[in-house]
């Protein structure tokens, strides 16, 4: 199985949501799982919330992972009170993020 | 297969459109649609108004064309609307004709009754732009939480053990040590607390959004400002007050709430919703629009002959409940709650108001009431009623129930009050508060489910408070201390106020003791008031609904200087929860039906089997036959309690335990921790079997196994 990373911009909200989603929803297409990589994204707004969430149901039902990396302290701080973070694998970098993998 | 009605028929300064569906109410996504849909009875005319996010002025406003009417409703959809970037309100046109009841006024943008998500007053405490023409702002909810398995846990009633509690209060003060000090998030990071202390429900004081600088001032006293802290007002019925959530900037304050629920459920502990359908945040006629009184004004309120508001809530305006389209209002919201956020259950501010009919007068069988009797979604939801209302209405004992509603029972904080200062007259009282009050729900067959037991509530003294003052020091609120209640039946133990005097502050926590054993060893569902287990105390303030401060904050550093009280609550509630024979649904028979060799209830007094029955007593105490309480076949032990709030000490003999058996201590209330409370399960047996001495103001508990 193979992995492929997606980069964020700095905010993830309703302005760029589908674009961001399209992007993600490609790389799953071709069967490969996802590493999206936050480290330039400083918010996220409800509907980015959705956006993950929902990148990581698609994987699911595709037999494939997705994993967040370089989550920001606003965000996962967000990520924490809604909720939203038990539902993700997430590493401070990539490198840890690509060792895991790996094992 | 395509719908065919996914396509627009009208298009408005390049919005496409097209009629929307009038049910349900509010304003709910399909698809790329959003449907919003607003009812009122007497409106000529309405329009809907958009703005960008926190924008102060709309950048459309939208007429509800004539083919986007059906009967008294106005609805539209609106297509590729960025939800999440918008806010709306409406417009209504009618006739402002006071004294037939309408107040239109088409200048005004109101906030829909159905919001689910209310922006405006984000961040607690941020002083809000008055001269904004749209202070609470109706957002468009995102309504798919991912709850996993979540569910309404279906706690049976009489196992709960409910903790009243208030989002800032709990987290706000010294030593709270969490990130986010008064929020849901921050409640979140003190579940292992709530665990710790056993409680196995919350009772959320309101979370329905509220304006806390609704009638704000500064304090004549200590030149603070006051606020409204408690949140008995609402701005909506639908929507959490969004400066609860520390994500309330970013509008994700639902979310936040339904993690709290979720992660509440996960550690077994139910979510009661303190619920104001009594009255609105609008006041009376010289209250500004928020809503109701311009969406639909005689719909909405309760209004005297002559169209001025009636007062039965004490707060300017009364919510006419049992106006069928009002009504379904209150059904609808309490199922959103249940549905959307998994609520357990509901206890009702003021409920006797939702008895009365348009004309303010008390029904035998409100149909409100009754509806949420039989209401399927609510079916297992608890309900709860303060039973009386501002208006004279007094119902404990006789509130319409069908068999479904509970109710705060006054008279055991009342009765357990008095005899806790060692009032006479009062034990006959006593005596039926002990057993689940038959003399209140026995006659209806509701049972001891009904009674929610509490010594203290959020209204009135802490229970530190409750034995360090004789009187109310309510002077901190401006009201020249004429607020809050004045017969309190507390008793200082001997000083006014805090003091340093060892004997005063050794009775003040026996006395605080003797309080959660009566509460823990009673029949009925017990609720303690957050903070009294580490001793909180509000300075003597009896009603702290507008210190947003450290006088209603709990101090978290009490639970170190009162370790022995908390540890104390700690034991009693375990006790309560391991012991079924404590825990009675229906009430006692006073007779040993079975043939189990003793009655499954018995009276006893300073003699065995012979209780005290004159007036003046101060002592009685009680059997509890634990072969009457099996749990998966296994019985429970024997209890007794005897309690004695005489100031002398007193010998209790001791009834014989069956064959094998022998009497433990549980407790001693006038004993120094750590021989006050012993660990349940590891009670030592006592010596002497056949007498107990009871100290002065004194209750010991037993365990026969």
């Amino acid at each position: 199985m193979t992995t492929d990373i997606y980069k964020l911009g700095e905010e993830l909200d309703s302005f760029n949501y589908q674009e961001e989603q399209d992007g993600i929803l490609a790389i799953l297409e071709k069967g490969q799982s996802v590493i999206l990589d936050m480290t330039a994204c400083k918010y996220v707004s409800s509907t980015g919330l959705r956006v993950l969430l929902y990148s990581k149901k698609v994987a699911a039902t595709k037999g494939l992972k997705m994993y967040l990396v370089g989550i920001s302290e606003e965000v996962r701080d967000i990520m924490n009170v809604t909720g939203f973070d038990s539902f993700f694998d997430s590493f401070s970098t990539m490198e840890e993020c690509l060792k895991a993998i790996e094992n | 297969m395509q719908r065919v009605d996914l396509f627009p028929t009208h298009e408005y300064k390049g919005l496409k459109l097209r009629a929307g569906r009038p049910y349900p109410f509010g304003a709910m996504v399909f698809g790329n649609m959003v449907n919003f849909s607003v009812y009122s009875r007497y409106a000529t005319d309405c329009t809907l108004v958009l703005f960008h996010k926190h924008e102060e002025k709309p950048f459309v406003e939208i007429p509800f064309f004539k083919e986007f009417r059906m009967g008294n409703v106005f609805s539209m959809i609106i297509f590729d609307l960025d939800y999440e970037d918008i806010e709306y309100g409406y417009r209504m046109d009618g006739p402002f004709q006071p004294e037939e009841g309408h107040r239109f006024d088409k200048s005004k943008i109101l906030l829909d009754p159905y919001a689910k998500l209310i922006a405006g007053r984000d961040v607690w405490g941020q002083l809000p732009n008055w001269d904004k023409i749209y202070q609470y702002r109706a957002r468009v909810v995102f309504d798919d939480f991912d709850w996993e398995n979540d569910m309404p846990l279906e706690t049976p009633v009489n196992d709960l053990v409910v903790y009243e509690m208030h989002v800032r209060n709990f987290t706000c003060g010294k030593g709270a040590n969490v990130k986010h000090p008064g929020t849901f998030a921050g409640i979140v990071e003190k579940i292992p607390y709530l665990k710790e202390l056993g409680i196995n429900c919350v009772e959320l004081m309101p979370i329905h959004e509220f304006d806390e600088f609704e009638n704000s001032r500064i304090s004549p006293v200590d030149g603070r400002q006051l606020c409204n802290l408690w949140g008995y007002s609402n701005v909506g019925f639908f929507a959490p007050k969004a400066a609860y959530a520390s994500s309330g900037r970013f509008g994700m304050q639902v979310d936040e709430l339904k993690n709290l629920v979720k992660k509440l459920h996960t550690n077994g502990i139910e979510v009661i919703l303190d619920v104001v359908f009594n009255h609105t945040a609008e006041g009376n006629e010289n209250g500004p629009y928020i809503s109701y009184r311009g969406i639909d004004n005689k719909t909405y309120y309760m209004l005297t002959p002559e169209g001025y508001y009636f007062n039965f809530s004490g707060c300017g305006n009364t919510l006419n409940c049992n106006n069928p389209n009002v009504r379904d209002m209150i059904v609808e919201s309490l199922r959103y709650w249940v549905t959307d956020y998994h609520i357990d259950g509901f206890r009702f501010d003021l409920a006797a108001i939702l008895g009365r009919d348009q004309n303010g007068n008390p029904m035998s069988n409100p149909p409100l009431l009754e509806s949420l009797a039989h209401d399927p979604i609510l079916g297992k939801t608890k309900l709860i009623a303060e039973a009386w209302d501002a208006g004279g209405l007094y119902q404990v004992g006789s509130f319409p129930s069908w068999g479904r509603w509970a109710e705060w029972n006054g008279k055991f904080r009342d009765s357990m009050r008095r005899f806790l200062k060692s009032d006479e007259q009062v034990l006959a009282d006593v005596k039926e508060r002990i057993i689940g009050s038959p003399d209140l729900y026995a006659s209806q067959k509701r049972g001891i489910k009904a009674s929610v037991n509490f010594i203290t509530a959020h209204d009135g003294f802490t229970l530190m408070d409750l034995v360090s003052y004789n009187n109310k020091h309510n002077e901190a609120n401006g009201e020249n201390n004429c607020d809050g209640e004045n017969l309190n039946n507390s008793w200082n133990c001997g000083f006014e106020g805090e003091c340093n005097d060892p004997d005063i502050n050794h009775l003040r926590h026996q006395q605080i003791k003797n309080a959660i054993s009566l509460l823990m060893v009673s029949q009925g569902i017990p609720m303690v008031l957050s903070g009294d287990e580490i001793g909180n105390s509000q300075q003597g303030n009896n009603n702290a609904y507008c210190q947003d401060n450290e006088i209603a904050w709990l101090d978290w550093n009490n639970l170190e200087k009162n370790a022995d009280i908390f540890r104390f609550f700690r034991r009693m509630i375990l006790f309560r929860r391991l012991h079924k024979v404590l825990r009675y649904e229906d009430h006692l028979s006073h007779s040993d039906f079975r043939n189990l060799g003793y009655p499954d209830f018995s009276w006893h007094g300073v003699r065995a089997w012979q209780p005290e029955t004159g007036h003046n007593n101060l002592t009685v105490a009680f059997m509890l036959n634990g072969l009457y309480a099996e749990t998966d076949g296994e019985a429970d032990d024997f209890i007794y309690v005897a309690i004695n709030m005489h100031w002398e000490m007193h010998g209790f003999e001791l009834p014989m335990l069956p064959q094998g058996k022998v009497w433990h201590v549980f407790t001693n209330t006038g004993m120094n921790a750590p021989e006050d409370i012993f660990e349940p399960g590891q009670e030592p047996v006592i010596d002497n079997q056949h007498e107990v001495l009871v100290g002065p103001r004194s209750i010991i508990i037993l365990v026969g196994k």
